[in-house]
């Protein structure tokens, strides 16, 4: 399994990828916009982006993601995409007559500069009907780029401010995660009595129930009357600053909602994190319910210390995951020392400091030596592990050549997750999440530890 | 259950007028009265009608090139073309030395804003350096991706720099996504520079052994090709190089040297065959290996051409062991699939290759498809003539092949060859249609819309498919088969292969999950009571 990789660190200048840690704008973008009800994502490109796209994210979610494309022949190429475009917005509102049209670019329409704000409104949109846009250049950043760009359009079309004083709701940006994970967000929040406004959000669009009949327009999602309120807010929560902060601070720009960024609520600290920012917020107690749940995770954290104290950890993955999962194996005792992402940089637009920074900072402080690297690949990552091996690997599906090569416990997190089925139900944020977390990073250690050992060290209790 | 034509204008009245008079051209009920019935195929997909159709690239890339295991495959683009392409299609392979296996490997230039705005040339450039510094492959190809070809970075001009400067082949394919209308431009665009500058490329002349054949058209999904293999090289054939499943680049410039071509999927690579013919007159022979008479079929084809004695005997004596091998299981599970309706709406071949198995099962198909095909895939290799070019296949470039003059070899005199065409499809396909019973659909690029729609009306018992539609069918609680990727089960080709496929087609009517779709609380009222001589109690 990979076996024509050398151990010898590789001199890399080119800037081409060697099994790259991120993908294109444009998946991200479709993502994001599958979160709002009844909406159909539109690719603006070559028919095999969208065809790629869909492939890609059914795989993850097995359920049907939906969407449509301008089918581009080299003549719209030459010539320009609009035509295209307002033939599949004519087509989509008369076939399948969604309520929002959603519009993303690719690195084709980018290249050749097709204005979409333009080509929409000479489009023939029906009465009541909406076509928004995000502009998603493949060529820029990642699909978390990509997700975070169309969470901002959501914001510049849809936000408005209709009250003069804010209502005491909080608008939830939860970022590229699963459908489980935002619904565990909106439950701690409803826990805590707080009303809230989710955006995207895909729970109940990409775990959708199994009916016998299908729904092209299931009944989750962001409503748009839901998007225009989020200008009413008290509060916006940007969960993690590179899917999320620029469309919570675009709306704090828009509509003068105080914006805050937080980690994605992974682990007890950023999920501490998350419920003491609503608590200071909103002045609410935390309920006994949530009080409880965190007991219970501290109690298993104690319980299985001696599980995971200690080992060495790999971790890849998209930038936003990656840090609170640092930060929690951190908090269990653990030694990450390789940790990377493929998402370029600091987030697009935000100021912000870039993901490398941020990590060193934690494992300084930490007392961990680590390899950290942002833009990087998996090809760079394997050959860390060759220099320095490590007890676990955690990341996406595409670790498990690495972890075969290399014959390392592997833990799936993040996307996309091929090869298994009901992660994206279960969620790993929240006091709950932690727990699950804890059991698959435990199991894997254990699993292995109960594989190697002879006859007469295999355990019945461990 | 047959459909009527007025069914089928209900289904497309509901459309709007442009896209109705286009996809009436794409649908025919099949009428066995009427020899010739024509089918559009091949032309743009309509923007929003929701296709299953991908890219040139994806044909190119990732049908075809992406299979060849021992060449580094480079794409020159922004990431997501490349990562998309990686180790999604299931195409296996093995080497005998594991470090000259790429294919679990993904490379690309992650092209940037300042490639796009000032030329990606020197980024590919020094990516192929790069590449060899570090791998040093027997050969690269580079595949374009769409912005390439739209900001006008000369990747022949790279590639070809870039094999003077290592000694090595490093093949260009400008496959950007929007050429032609779906991925079959890609497989043109990929094949014909294979045939232009791999296959020949070598000094040998002559196969090492006899009944030397190349198998062209199979992709080694799921490990198909090795089924295939397994038992033609117990007949005694010599397996000179497949294109692309499990393929080779030593292997694939060997390839004048068969004796035969076997064509499995006649969409993505039949003009590569008529191009072998003409260059080096090897004839070739569409074979089937999905179900069992079409494999056993396409075995005594193949001894047929040879006609060797000692041949013929073999093959029968292999079909016959393997036949008392599998008919026992096979006739187990064709108990749970007879009398069952299917789709099969795949790819450019195997859409009509998987109904001769589904027949073997019990199942018949109502309604079958090509995503991708032409014209000659549905309506047999005598339309080609009348098939126009339009100017979206105008910017395919052809590829003019002429007589070797040192290679070429009469494998057939003309008259075995006229005799062998009669009872053989010796350079020959007859298509879809022809098989298709009286009453059933096909559907050219079907959409989402008419699979619902087909669906309502027909009312399948399973939906052979691919990934992006198999949710939205198996929501509906009919079983969807993906024969693209075949659930990530296989092989399910050759006789063994058949067993595979019996097996999970089964498992997909037997399992008892679909039994638990309605919850109890809406089967019995929420109050039940019972009538007595006093009223209701």
């Amino acid at each position: 399994m990979l076996d024509a990789t050398p151990k010898k660190m590789a001199e890399r200048t080119s800037g081409g990828m060697i099994n790259p840690a991120k993908t294109c704008q444009p998946i991200g973008a479709m993502y994001a916009a599958l979160g709002i009800h009844a909406c159909l994502p539109h690719s603006h490109g070559s028919q095999g982006c969208c065809s790629y796209h869909r492939m890609h994210l059914t795989r993850h979610f097995r359920d049907p993601v939906m969407a449509s494309t301008s089918s581009f022949t080299e003549g719209a190429s030459v010539f320009g995409g609009g035509a295209n475009l307002k033939t599949a917005i004519k087509n989509v509102f008369e076939i399948y007559n969604p309520d929002v049209m959603a519009v993303h670019t690719t690195c084709l329409s980018e290249t050749i500069g097709d204005d979409i704000p333009t080509i929409i409104k000479q489009s023939e949109v029906p009465e009541g009907k909406v076509v928004f846009h995000a502009n998603t250049p493949s060529y820029q950043g990642s699909h978390i780029t990509g997700f975070s760009n169309m969470t901002k359009a959501m914001v510049t079309y849809f936000a408005e401010t209709t009250v003069a004083e804010k209502d005491d709701t909080v608008n939830l940006i939860p970022g590229f995660v699963n459908p489980g994970d935002m619904r565990e967000i909106k439950r701690i929040t409803n826990t805590m009595g707080i009303p809230f406004i989710m955006f995207p959000d895909t729970s109940g669009v990409l775990d959708s129930p199994m009916t016998g009949s299908f729904e092209m327009y299931p009944r989750g999602g962001v409503t748009l009357a839901e998007l225009k309120k989020a200008g009413d807010s008290k509060l916006s929560v940007a969960l993690g600053r590179f899917a999320s902060s620029d469309a919570a601070e675009t709306l704090e720009k828009k509509c003068k909602v105080p914006a805050i960024t937080l980690k994605t609520p992974i682990g007890i600290k950023a999920t501490d994190a998350f419920v003491m920012a609503l608590r200071g917020a909103f002045a609410v107690e935390v309920p006994q319910e949530l009080e409880d749940e965190r007991g219970q995770l501290v109690d298993i954290m104690t319980d299985t210390h001696f599980h995971i104290h200690g080992k060495t950890v790999a971790v890849f993955g998209d930038p936003d995951i990656v840090s609170p999962v640092v930060e929690f194996l951190l908090s269990l005792g653990m030694k990450p020392i390789h940790v990377l992402t493929g998402t370029p940089g600091g987030a697009l637009g935000s100021g912000m400091a870039g993901f490398e920074g941020e990590m060193k900072e934690m494992l300084e402080a930490a007392g961990v030596n680590a390899n950290v690297r942002s833009a990087s690949d998996l090809f760079t990552l394997h050959q860390w592990i060759k220099n320095e091996p490590v007890d676990l690997l955690i990341g996406n599906t595409y670790g498990k050549f690495i972890a075969k090569a290399e014959d390392i416990p592997f833990v799936r997190l993040g996307f996309p997750i091929l090869d298994r089925s009901v992660h994206s139900y279960l969620p790993v944020v929240g006091y709950h999440g932690a727990m699950r977390l804890i059991e698959m990073i435990s199991g894997a250690l254990l699993d292995r530890q109960d594989r190697d050992a002879a006859d007469e060290d295999f355990e019945l209790v461990m | 259950m047959a459909m009527t034509e007025s069914e089928l204008n209900e289904i497309l009245g509901k459309l709007p007028s442009k896209v109705q008079k286009n996809r009436s051209k794409h649908i025919l009920v099949k009428d066995c009265s009427q020899p010739d019935q024509e089918i559009e195929a091949n032309t743009r997909t309509i923007p929003g009608i929701i296709t299953n159709r991908g890219c040139a690239y994806a044909g190119c890339k990732g049908v075809v090139l992406g299979p060849l295991k021992d060449m580094i495959h480079i794409v020159h683009g922004p990431i997501g073309c490349s990562y998309y392409a990686w180790g999604t299609r299931r195409n296996k392979g093995k080497t005998e030395d594991p470090s000259d296996n790429y294919l679990n490997y993904c490379f690309s230039t992650d092209m940037q804003e300042k490639d796009i705005v000032f030329g990606g040339e020197k980024k590919l450039a020094a990516t192929i350096d790069e590449v060899v510094k570090i791998f040093n492959p027997k050969a690269i190809t580079v595949s374009a991706t769409c912005p390439v070809g739209l900001i006008g970075d000369d990747i022949q001009q790279v590639a070809k720099a870039a094999e003077a400067r290592h000694g090595i082949q490093v093949l260009a394919f400008n496959c950007e996504g929007y050429k032609g209308v779906s991925q079959s431009a890609g497989h043109h665009i990929a094949n014909n520079i294979l045939m232009d500058k791999v296959i020949g490329n070598s000094t040998e002349e002559k196969a090492p052994k006899p009944f030397a054949i190349n198998i062209l058209g199979e992709y080694n999904i799921g490990g198909d090709s090795w089924e295939i293999e397994r038992v033609l090289k117990e007949i005694g054939y010599h397996i000179v190089s497949v294109m692309t499943g499990d393929g080779s680049y030593e292997e694939l410039r060997l390839a004048h040297t068969s004796e035969l071509n076997l064509v499995q999927c006649h969409r993505s690579i039949n003009y590569i065959a008529e191009m072998l013919e003409t260059k080096y007159g090897t004839p070739w022979l569409k074979v089937n290996f999905i179900g069992i008479n079409s494999t056993a079929e396409s075995l005594r084809n193949m001894a047929q051409y040879f006609g060797d004695e000692t041949l013929i005997r073999k093959t029968e004596e292999v079909i016959l062991r393997e036949l008392a091998n599998i008919q026992p299981r096979i006739d187990q599970y064709r108990k749970i699939c007879d009398g069952k309706r299917a789709f099969c709406f795949v790819g450019g071949s195997r859409g009509h290759h998987y109904q001769g198995l589904f027949a073997e099962l019990g199942i018949e198909t109502v309604l079958a498809g090509y995503e991708f095909a032409h014209r000659d895939d549905y309506e047999g290799r005598k339309v080609l003539p009348m098939i126009k070019t339009d100017s979206d296949s105008k910017n395919i470039p052809e590829l003019h092949v002429e007589r070797d003059t040192e290679r070429y070899c009469v494998k057939l005199s003309p008259e075995i060859a006229e005799e062998l065409r009669a009872r053989i499809p010796l350079s020959n396909y007859t298509g879809l249609n022809i098989d298709m019973k009286d009453g059933s659909i096909v559907v050219d690029d079907l959409n989402h819309y008419e699979t619902e729609e087909f669906i309502r009306l027909l009312k399948p018992d399973i939906f052979a498919s691919g990934i992006k539609d198999k949710y939205v069918v198996q929501k509906m609680g009919i079983p969807a088969k993906q024969i693209h990727s075949y659930d990530y089960s296989g092989p399910y080709a050759g006789f063994n292969g058949a067993v595979n496929f019996a097996r999970d087609v089964s498992m997909a009517f037997a399992s008892p999950t679909w039994n638990y779709i309605t919850p109890p609380w809406h089967k019995l009222p929420l109050l039940e009571g019972k009538i007595n001589e006093g009223g209701a109690a």
